[in-house]
């Protein structure tokens, strides 16, 4: 049995490295991906500590990760529509060009 | 230590590190979609089945798909020579780093470990589907318009732009 310690430095790596690719990359689509991780890290986390927690009748756990799931899929909806948008306004999906409020 | 954790967590880690540093972002796209499956299999392994499969279907299944899409409509496919990584990325890669090195930290600090031998609590689809409808209702309900109003805002949000003329009528 792998003990809880190694899921969470598992599910801090996932994060960091969502956390790197949010602040470095120029490409919006990847900074989404980017965040797609970061959520995916935190769920590992309440899956873990549901499994090695000390209620055995307990579902909060896997209730909290299955709303999340929901959020998130709502989340990349809105997110790639409003990159579309964004393309379709400045032709463009970097983020270091797209810095006007106005057009 | 077992060795499927370890395959497991590796394959993980890889691809997250290939979806966040590789050129094309089509391959990116895969990668990430490698990394939920990696995920998927991890919740499988602590017994969180529903979670599993739930994480297949929605993320393998329809996000990376989205994500797909989003980089076809938006002509990112093609491999441009322009720079990956915007200004000041060293200090950006410097912060994620003493973030990781705080959360390990943090993790050796606590007491988390000392719960070595786990209840194993079993989550049947029976018992999620109980509580669904009964403890947890109300989210249930929540989500439900979120994921309406979400859906109605992102067909709205990636609409054409109508005409200025139009505005008046």
């Amino acid at each position: 049995m792998t003990p809880l310690e190694h899921y969470l430095i598992l599910s801090s790596l996932l994060f960091c490295v969502g956390l790197a690719g949010a602040l470095t990359r120029r490409n919006a689509i990847v900074v989404l991906i980017s965040v797609e991780l970061m959520l995916n890290a935190a769920n590992l986390n309440f899956i873990a500590f549901w499994k090695f927690g000390v209620d055995p009748a307990a579902t909060d756990g896997v209730m909290v990760v299955i709303f999340s799931i929901g959020i998130a899929a709502a989340e990349a909806a809105v997110g790639l529509a409003l990159i579309i948008a964004v393309y379709r306004h400045f032709k463009t999906v970097n983020l270091d060009q797209i810095n006007s409020m106005k057009g | 230590m077992d060795i499927a954790f370890i395959i497991i967590a590796a394959l993980t880690f890889v691809s997250a590190l290939a979806a966040i540093s590789l050129r094309n972002l089509v391959h990116c796209a895969l990668s990430v979609a490698v990394t939920f499956v990696g995920l998927a299999l991890l919740y499988l392994k602590l017994g969180a089945e529903f979670v599993g499969f739930a994480q297949i279907v929605v993320y393998v299944g329809a996000v990376a798909i989205l994500i797909v899409f989003a980089i076809l409509l938006t002509k990112s496919s093609e491999t441009s020579n322009e720079p990956r990584y915007s200004r000041g990325a060293i200090w950006s890669g410097v912060v994620a780093a003493v973030a990781f090195a705080g959360l390990v930290a943090a993790i050796s600090a606590s007491q988390v470990s000392l719960t070595s031998s786990p209840v194993a609590p079993s989550a049947s689809v029976e018992k999620i589907g109980q509580d669904l409808m009964s403890k947890y209702v109300l989210p249930l309900e929540a989500i439900g318009l979120l994921l309406t109003a979400a859906l109605i805002g992102a067909v709205i949000i990636a609409m054409k732009e109508k005409p200025a003329e139009g505005d008046e009528q």
